[in-house]
């Protein structure tokens, strides 16, 4: 049986990954696609704690990151099209101004 | 046995993590994260959490990856991260603040609790989860209804033409 701390080390990696995505990349789909990335990660953390600790809570908790994920996207995903149809560009870079 | 299974899924979900930052198609990042998304639900199946594995496949790799490459191809992809690049020098700095960022959570980490041994599995599984998420977390369950509502109403008044 794998040891749980391998998990957690794992999940931190991924963690670390979805930061770096956020940092260097420009898209905001790419961005977007890193925060997933990010909630995947301490998804697995929390698993990997529950089973540790033997109770069935991680595994709650991690039905409610999905759902917020799930709303995240959808509504995330809109304003970048949202966005794409005033500006017909995609870079974060240029969305520096709070106004339209 | 079980430890080269948690290495190759370990390795499948690095690498597509990290392909889904170094291609600059979008696309290709979509594809990648699905894979991703599907690994962790291996790893969700060896951790003996069959349920989340079977959410995780449905609502992530099923839902969320088709509705990226739904936004991706409506926003007409290619067009983007060609030009120079503004914030170069700040960038780079991007990987040593990754770094020291991962050097804290390991550290973080090394503190939780691993000491003693490690407690027997949840007994039940899924009816187990089930049985928590309608006694223990009842009222976040409800909630969640209203946050998905809240979401669907929000997306349709933010995608809306206006006429």
């Amino acid at each position: 049986m794998v040891p749980e701390s391998y998990y957690v080390a794992l999940s931190a990696v991924l963690f670390t990954m979805g930061v770096l995505g956020v940092l260097i990349r420009r898209n905001p789909l790419v961005i977007f696609m890193s925060i997933e990335l990010m909630l995947n990660a301490a998804n697995l953390a929390l698993v990997a704690f529950g089973q540790r600790h033997g109770t069935a809570d991680g595994q709650a908790l991690v039905f409610f990151v999905l759902c917020v994920a799930a709303a995240e996207v959808a509504v995330g995903l809109a304003i970048i099209v949202a966005i794409f149809r005033l500006r017909r560009r995609l870079s974060v870079d240029e969305l520096s101004a709070l106004r339209g | 046995m079980s430890v080269v299974t948690f290495a190759v899924l370990a390795l499948l979900a690095v690498g597509s993590a990290a392909g889904m930052l170094l291609r600059k198609n979008p696309i290709h990042g979509a594809l990648f994260l699905a894979v991703n998304l599907g690994s962790v639900a291996a790893l969700f199946l060896t951790l003996r959490a069959e349920f989340l594995a079977a959410v995780q496949i449905i609502v992530y790799a099923g839902a969320i990856a088709v509705l990226f490459v739904f936004a991706i191809m409506v926003l007409i992809p290619g067009k983007e991260e060609t030009g120079p690049d503004p914030l170069r020098r700040q960038r780079w700095l991007a990987v040593p603040v990754a770094g020291v960022f991962l050097i804290l959570v390991g550290l973080a980490l090394r503190s939780a609790v691993f000491g003693g041994a490690p407690k027997p599995p949840v007994p039940g599984g899924t009816e187990a989860v089930g049985r928590v998420l309608f006694t223990d977390y009842l009222f976040p369950f409800e909630v969640t209804s209203v946050l998905l509502l809240v979401a669907i109403v929000g997306v349709m008044a933010l995608t809306k033409r206006r006429a």
